[in-house]
């Protein structure tokens, strides 16, 4: 916990818009102190336009992440960059490396970058990253960009926090069956080739296209962007697709969804993080004793107050963004 | 907060491409469970400090192999003492010779490790030093 003057002094700090309050106020998040924090600066968030950035590692995030901060800052955009990396799941410790591609950016008063540890988290992000785009929301930064760690398949928790998600891909990696299987496939709102100097770059955009021809959408259609970043070919038609996104959200009023969507799903972080804390503490001092798993899980669960099975309700689970065309 | 692990930036500064030693350090320092944060080359004093602020660290250490760093870390003391920011850790690598380590220590610099230095020494000084700073500042 921290005292009441101290938590005074940093709102303060951070009212004044010193950067060092909200880098203070972020690592507060980060170490479970965060609750005291966002309860005061909780109204005043829900201003920033939340950028999601995802794909596997070496396709470019951050060199994408540094074009897009170059682009909004020629808009006159303030911006926060999150880049989240992996923290090692033997020593704990991590090497945030995503700052190398934003070095431009380091000495300009409107950008603000935090380089985050995932910590142990699964998702892509790290337990404290929503905290985090409160945050810089709350400091008044106008626009959050979000890098998550290098992703494989199934890493698809950025599309619960972002309002647009970029899911970025690599030229040559794999055939087309790639292109439909489940997973971060399915959470693009905008999908970016980049490397588009690669030669298997535009079998890549075949292949993504076909992909959305077989399908028809609940709502928003994902765009397709090809992008090199390195030099800047292809972000202002990256940055146009995010701000028809933003459009599409506001003018269907689908923002709300997306935001109700956030909330839940950061309530779901912080109650499975206190959860997992107390499940781990049990598990270490329980001893098996000869009982099965599913023994052991029942005798643990039990008190939390779950007992017996709990079935998953399926129906409310399934809204697909997307079905095959001539399914419905 | 003892809870989270100890915020290192490794930074290189200046005309000098030699990050072999950084990079090891980096790595030295992420095996000892804290989260090392690497700025890249050619980077400006200004720039180091700013990167210290925004990540909230606890520690800078400065690899310099080029011979200006009877410039370059002075000029992040000043940085730092400009931004009221000199509680973060400073310290440095690479090749200096002792009659320059005196003075840097005598600016402001916490430690300078020499070629040689065993890692051991390097990680037992960071924990050793940003832990403190890390129960003062919290």
């Amino acid at each position: 916990m921290i005292n009441e003057s101290t938590l005074d002094a940093l709102l303060r700090d951070f009212e004044a818009k010193r950067p060092r309050a909200l880098a203070r106020a972020i690592s507060l998040s980060e170490s479970g102190h965060g609750a005291a924090l966002i309860r005061h600066l909780y109204a005043r968030t829900g201003r920033a336009m939340t950028i999601g950035l995802t794909g596997p590692p070496g396709v470019g995030k951050s060199t994408l992440s540094s074009a897009l901060v170059k682009k909004a800052r020629s808009l006159h955009k303030s911006v926060g960059v999150i880049s989240v990396d992996p923290s090692s799941p033997f020593s704990h410790g991590a090497l945030l490396g995503d700052r190398i591609r934003l070095t431009e950016h380091f000495t300009d008063p409107d950008v603000f970058i935090r380089s985050m540890a995932s910590r142990g988290h699964l998702g892509g992000l790290s337990g404290a990253t929503a905290d985090a785009v409160a945050l810089m929301d709350a400091f008044g930064l106008d626009v959050v960009l979000i890098e998550t760690v290098g992703v494989g398949q199934s890493e698809i928790e950025i599309a619960e926090l972002a309002q647009t998600t970029l899911v970025a891909l690599q030229p040559g990696s794999g055939d087309s069956i790639q292109v439909i299987k489940a997973g971060i496939m399915e959470i693009a709102d905008i999908f970016v080739v980049n490397k588009a100097d690669h030669p298997m770059a535009n079998q890549l955009r075949r292949e993504i296209r076909s992909m959305m021809e077989m399908l028809d959408f609940a709502g928003w259609v994902p765009e397709l962007v090809t992008t090199q970043a390195t030099t800047g070919e292809g972000i202002d038609a990256l940055w146009d697709a995010i701000e028809k996104h933003t459009a599409y959200l506001n003018e269907t009023g689908e923002i709300e969804t997306r935001r109700r969507e956030a909330f839940a799903h950061q309530v779901r972080q912080l109650a499975m993080g206190k959860l997992q804390k107390r499940l781990e503490h049990d598990l270490r001092v329980e001893s098996p004793g000869g009982l099965d798993p599913y023994a052991l899980a029942d005798r643990i669960l039990s008190r939390f107050g779950v007992h017996g099975e709990v079935e998953e309700d399926i129906s409310t689970a399934a809204h697909p963004r997307a079905s095959v065309k001539g399914l419905m | 907060m003892a809870n989270r692990p100890l915020r290192i930036i490794v930074a290189k500064a200046g005309l000098d491409g030699h990050d072999r030693g950084a990079k090891v350090i980096a790595r030295a320092l992420r095996d000892a469970g804290m989260e090392v944060i690497y700025t890249g080359l050619f980077q400006t004093p200004e720039q180091i400090v700013q990167t210290a602020i925004q990540e909230d660290a606890d520690g800078i250490g400065l690899s310099i192999l080029s011979g200006a760093h009877m410039t370059l870390f002075p000029l992040v003391t000043e940085q730092l003492k400009a931004q009221g920011a000199d509680d973060i850790v400073f310290f440095g690598g690479g090749t200096i010779p002792p009659d320059d380590t005196e003075a840097l220590k005598k600016a402001g610099v916490r430690e300078i490790f020499t070629p040689g230095a065993p890692l051991s020494e390097i990680i037992e000084f960071v924990q050793r030093e940003c832990g403190k700073r890390r129960e003062k500042v919290g």
